[in-house]
């Protein structure tokens, strides 16, 4: 580090990052007619909630173990449809395999773009097209878990041993070969470790996907809010996640018996 | 008795199977039974000609003036959620504290902060302000806290403690080596994670709106109900494009901080 690029020399770089910051600050405080008034008189509701949800309704548990095992059964299943469909994906979106950046690019662009979609909108959509029910919450799973698992799959391609594909072009495999001999043995048990993480996240997920009416305990957790009973909304958080606990626990020790 | 690999992987992908068909097994199918291709094409075909005209019409409820407001409601919950996240980091790393009983009860805040899905707090805002993006804001800023606290911990914990020391060797007092030592290490990750989570914080804001928010997501909803597709198609297109741009943005961004 030189002298000249201590913050004595730098100063108006930094101001002129707080100004932009405050600036967009402001312009979003204004956009958003945020009213910190309005919350401070208001906030005796806060501690209604906070007094109701503290008081969560234990009677209620028994009634959510079979929505709970829904749950995880449609997480289950749509993690691994949207693994097994994001592992070609991913294999294509890596020059490692293709050899052809323009397909790579294409891949890529489609994979982001899938990504971005937040999966309540997404939940939201297939609703309005396939229909309400359990099944839709199946397809909205696998294809929340293609798009996160694509990206961390061609993440982990990209980072492979290259020499076994040289070995294994040099007794003449074609690419198809060497997608399944030299790359998939090295990122198998990434993939497997990824599974798991993706399966957290959606039974962490599965809360807002009943919002959308698409099965499983979030249709639980809507009817409670709906009916303002947030002594059942507590019990149904907490539970979700205890469960969130137990499976990143069991995940966490197969991933590390994967190593 | 040894088994061989083979055999154990055969046993494994065997045992996978039969829990993915129990799963199966379980699962109300009957959707697809009223699924029609025809309407299915109808949709996707009208999916695929966004409404153009409804982007910009130069009143406050286009789907142009939306998407800003669903930006600023990210910017601002972001900035609550950064600015609150830093004194329950300070409470909750390890580091910090002789006492192992303080930094215990710091995570468990954030945990019981992080466990609420961002709907939830959004449907306990509106009924504190009122509908509309404040509630948004706080309920994505509440949220951002108990996100933000952790990783700000777990950035803290896993810091360089060479220059605290040196800091202590000289006399340093808590507060000095703060801004001396670690502050200077940590603001650089910390405003990455800020803008990583601005990001996240535009997805969640247009989703807000399905419960009254604001943001996007309730002109959304309401064209999904009404089957105009190629309205939802526009308004997909113009979040998707949103957050990919935001994403390219805080992604140079955050390689110039390193």
């Amino acid at each position: 580090m030189k002298i000249k690029d201590t913050v004595h020399f730098q100063w108006y770089k930094s101001l002129f990052v707080v100004v932009i910051l405050a600036l967009c600050l402001f312009g979003s405080i204004w956009y958003t007619n945020a009213d910190f008034k309005q919350l401070a008189g208001n906030i005796g509701q806060v501690s209604v909630f906070l007094r109701k949800l503290a008081n969560p309704d234990f009677n209620y548990l028994n009634r959510l173990v079979d929505p709970m095992v829904k749950t995880l059964k449609m997480s289950a299943l749509g993690t691994v449809i949207g693994v097994l469909l994001a592992i070609p994906f991913a294999f294509l979106a890596t020059t490692v395999v293709t050899d052809n950046p323009i397909v790579t690019h294409i891949f890529r662009f489609f994979l982001n773009i899938i990504r971005t979609i937040p999966n309540l909108l997404l939940a939201a959509l297939l609703v309005a097209i396939i229909g309400i029910g359990e099944a839709t919450g199946v397809v909205t799973i696998a294809i929340f878990t293609f798009g996160v698992t694509s990206q961390l799959i061609f993440e982990a391609i990209e980072t492979i041993d290259l020499s076994p594909l040289e070995a294994a072009m040099a007794v003449g495999a074609n690419k198809l070969k060497i997608a399944v001999w030299a790359v998939w043995p090295q990122v198998a048990s990434s993939v497997a470790s990824y599974t798991f993480y993706a399966f957290e996240l959606n039974v962490r997920a599965s809360t807002v996907l009943g919002y959308v009416g698409a099965g499983g305990i979030g249709v639980k957790l809507n009817e409670a809010l709906g009916l303002f009973r947030y002594e059942r909304v507590s019990i149904i958080i907490l539970f979700i996640f205890a469960v969130v606990v137990v499976v990143d626990a069991i995940s966490e020790a197969i991933r590390r018996r994967l190593k | 008795m040894k088994v061989s690999a083979k055999c154990k992987h055969w046993m494994t992908a065997l045992i996978v199977l039969a829990v993915l068909v129990w799963c199966a097994a379980d699962i109300d199918w009957s959707t697809f039974r009223y699924f029609s291709w025809g309407s299915f094409r109808g949709t996707m075909a009208s999916l695929f000609q966004p409404d153009w005209s409804a982007f910009y019409t130069g009143s406050t409820e286009d789907i142009f003036s939306l998407m800003i407001m669903t930006i600023a409601i990210g910017f601002f919950g972001t900035s609550i959620g950064t600015v609150l996240a830093i004194p329950f980091t300070l409470l909750s790393a390890r580091n910090l504290w002789k006492n192992p009983v303080v930094p215990r009860i710091g995570k468990f805040i954030l945990d019981v902060l992080r466990a609420f899905p961002e709907l939830v707090y959004a449907i306990i805002f509106i009924k504190v302000v009122g509908p509309g993006p404040f509630a948004g804001v706080l309920a994505i800023g509440i949220h951002q806290v108990g996100m933000m606290g952790k990783l700000f911990t777990e950035e803290m914990e896993r810091m360089d403690e060479t220059a605290v020391e040196a800091c202590h060797a000289v006399g340093a007092n808590g507060v000095q080596t703060m801004f001396f030592a670690r502050i200077p290490q940590l603001m650089p990750i910390y405003a990455s994670l800020a803008l990583n989570h601005f990001e996240i914080a535009v997805r969640s804001a247009s989703t807000l709106g399905l419960v009254g928010a604001g943001g996007i997501g309730a002109t959304l909803i309401f064209a999904i109900q009404a089957a105009r597709w190629s309205r939802v198609s526009i308004i997909l297109l113009t979040v998707i494009m949103t957050v990919f741009l935001l994403d390219l943005l805080t992604g140079w961004i955050r390689k110039k901080l390193r």
